[in-house]
């Protein structure tokens, strides 16, 4: 069984806001204070794909970023959770890519690998937040697609996904080959890599592809939103703090307004 | 000039919450795009739902009534709609980005070569060109877009719109249309279904919320808020770091990624305000934060604001709560 991994690197999306800027020049993050991390939900997927190999005899794990060089970092860290195979794929003039497009180039990268039993996304990327690329790809490829998935199991050719539904949960079944977009969960909270793994993940290759290795539609290349303007709104609340010497004190005085907020 | 098209859930006839902004949003867009606003609604009950849409906003409704498309079911519902997009010659598909939405609007945006945006809050005409915001970066920032395809697929992030209100008097056509569906392309099917053992109110619905962060350092942290919510009378909520942690179900998850709510009052106890967690209570009318540090975000969202370490406080509210309401109903 071929599980592939699709990682995105993030502009770390726990940088509180007061460090948070946008670059009017490029409409970008300023990055000067951040650091650019593995998308949060891509990771909770990476650590699903690696718990299902390890149960599933035979099974590899090939993580795939589309990204430039420093999108590595990523691919590394892929290893150091002990996946088989790590390629990335790039060209120069990508540059404003949406997931429309990202879902097109990952789709040819897949095929080019000869398919795969399974492919897994996290739902939605912490910085632009699209929540396409999942499903787009199941398009591209012509295969099923089950969103929102917190756990995956195997049954025989049967390919069974916990999900987030509208009141509560569903398990959808499958045949493979299939798309699943994974969210959080405590099943796929991710690992804190060996020391021993992370020194292995050093040495190991990272394979590169270009736009010529895979048989790209230069339409769907294209970008199919851009986007023009970026901008932090201003929400701030002015705070009143309530004074007391302990803890009832504080209590009896939130109690008071709450009262008078009428509220309750 | 745009014509848009509005996927309308419904239910026997009922249109959702979700359906409504869908339509205030739709027939909006159509107005400043000089074109025409039209709604497709599928399932048994659609003729019904039609003349809600009608009511709701829409010039026109298509229906799509068929027994397959009794219970919700992707690829069925995926042939549907890109079927009636194609019909309908608009050029704008706009549907809620929920549960349902996040199923369908990559991929019928892939059928019908048109762009994507999803978590969609409003939208400006520039120039005579559309500009669709959208926050981003966790809600830290909003974008604005333009579409660089003939056509688009739009999804709506629920409750960021008042629904549409309704108007007997408004009059439209309505076509049903025939669409060939078969259940060959059924693959992937529902196994189980396990509805949340919530109980009391739904977080959606609450008046009044009291959540927990990773600042309650376990699951007995929880009972202290659910002594709380009691005498309130609320619901109680979670940052997903508490969910994470397996403290309580996912289902108390509020941010982005979880409920989005709108209560009167709202008590952050051990939370730091992540803007992931804001941005699920933006329309939130009071929010009371609790939390030991006096630098965390989450003071930069509240109206009142208590400093301290929420064991000292949390109890002795409920005690004092329960005092004073007891007085007050007399
Ligand atoms: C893509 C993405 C989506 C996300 N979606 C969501 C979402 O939908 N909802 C969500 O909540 N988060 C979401 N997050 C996570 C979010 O970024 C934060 O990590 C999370 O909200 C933090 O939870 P917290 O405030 O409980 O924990 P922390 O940030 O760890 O804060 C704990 C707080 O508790 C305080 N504290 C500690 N001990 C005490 C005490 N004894 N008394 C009082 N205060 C105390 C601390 O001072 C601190 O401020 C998302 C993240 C990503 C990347
Ligand atoms: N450039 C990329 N390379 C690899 N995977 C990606 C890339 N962009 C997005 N993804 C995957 O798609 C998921 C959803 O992203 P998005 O649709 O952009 O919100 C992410 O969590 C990743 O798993």
């Amino acid at each position: 069984m071929h599980i592939v991994v699709c990682l995105k690197q993030v502009l770390d999306p726990e940088l509180p806001p007061r460090y948070f800027k946008i670059d009017p020049e490029t409409n970008r993050p300023d990055d000067g204070v951040a650091d650019m991390v593995m998308d949060s939900y891509a990771e909770n997927a990476l650590e699903t794909a690696i718990q299902l190999r390890d149960k599933i005899g035979g099974a590899t794990v090939t993580a795939l970023c589309l990204g430039d060089e420093d999108s590595e970092d990523v691919l590394r860290r892929a290893l150091s959770f002990t996946a088989d195979r790590a390629v990335r794929v790039w060209e120069d003039e990508w540059e404003n890519l949406d997931g429309q497009a990202v879902g097109h180039i990952l789709a040819r990268t897949i095929q080019s690998f000869g398919g795969a039993d399974l492919v897994l996304t996290g739902y939605q990327a912490s910085d632009i937040e699209e929540g396409l690329v999942g499903p787009v790809l199941a398009e591209e490829l012509g295969i099923p697609c089950v969103t929102l998935a917190s756990e995956l199991a195997v049954e025989g050719s049967i390919l069974k996904a916990t999900c987030e539904a509208e009141n509560g949960y569903q398990v959808i079944d499958v045949p493979s080959p299939a798309v699943f977009t994974i969210v959080s969960s405590e099943k796929n909270v991710p690992r804190l890599p060996k020391v021993k793994d992370i020194r292995l993940s050093r040495s190991k290759p990272i394979e590169e592809l270009e736009a010529d290795d895979l048989e790209i539609d230069a339409e769907r290349c294209q970008p199919a939103v851009a986007l023009r303007k970026v901008y932090v709104p201003d929400r701030e609340v002015a705070c009143e703090f309530l004074v007391g010497e302990d803890g009832p004190e504080l209590a009896s005085g939130l109690a008071g307004k709450l009262m008078e907020l009428k509220v309750l | 000039m745009a014509n848009v098209l509005i996927y309308a859930n419904q239910q026997g006839g009922n249109l959702s919450s979700n359906a409504r902004e869908a339509l205030a949003f739709g027939s909006s867009l159509a107005r400043s795009a000089n074109g025409e606003t039209a709604a497709v609604l599928i399932g048994p009950g659609a003729g019904t739902a039609a003349k809600e849409a009608i009511a709701f906003g829409a010039e026109k409704a298509y229906t799509i009534d068929s027994p397959l498309l009794a219970q919700y079911q992707v690829e069925l519902y995926l042939d549907a709609i890109s079927e009636a997009f194609e019909k309908s010659q608009s050029t704008i598909l706009v549907l809620p980005f929920d549960r349902k939405g996040k199923d369908l609007i990559g991929r019928l945006a892939t059928r019908s070569s048109a762009s994507a945006l999803t978590e969609v809050i409003d939208f400006k005409v520039e120039e005579g060109t559309v500009h669709y915001v959208r926050p981003i970066y966790g809600d830290k920032a909003y974008g604005e877009y333009t579409i660089n395809r003939k056509k688009a697929v739009i999804g709506i992030r629920p409750k960021s719109h008042e629904p549409a209100s309704r108007d007997e008097n408004r009059t439209g056509d309505i076509i049903p249309l025939k669409i060939d569906l078969s259940e060959e392309v059924i693959v992937s099917t529902l196994a189980e279904k396990i509805e949340s053992a919530l109980s009391g109110v739904r977080l959606e619905d609450a008046r009044i919320i009291v959540s927990g962060g990773r600042g309650l350092g376990g699951p007995e942290g929880f009972d202290e808020l659910e002594a709380l919510a009691n005498v309130l009378g609320g619901a109680v909520g979670a940052s997903r770091a508490a969910c994470d942690a397996g403290w309580v179900p996912t289902s108390f998850q509020v941010g982005q990624t979880g409920a989005v709510v709108a209560p009167d009052l709202y008590i952050a106890v051990g939370i730091s305000g992540a803007s992931q967690h804001l941005s699920g209570i933006t329309n939130a009318k009071t929010v009371v934060a609790i939390n030991h540090d006096s630098e965390a975000p989450i003071f930069k969202r509240a109206n009142l604001g208590v400093v301290a370490d929420y064991m000292s406080v949390i109890p002795a509210l409920t005690k004092a709560l329960k005092k004073r309401m007891g007085v007050n109903t007399g």
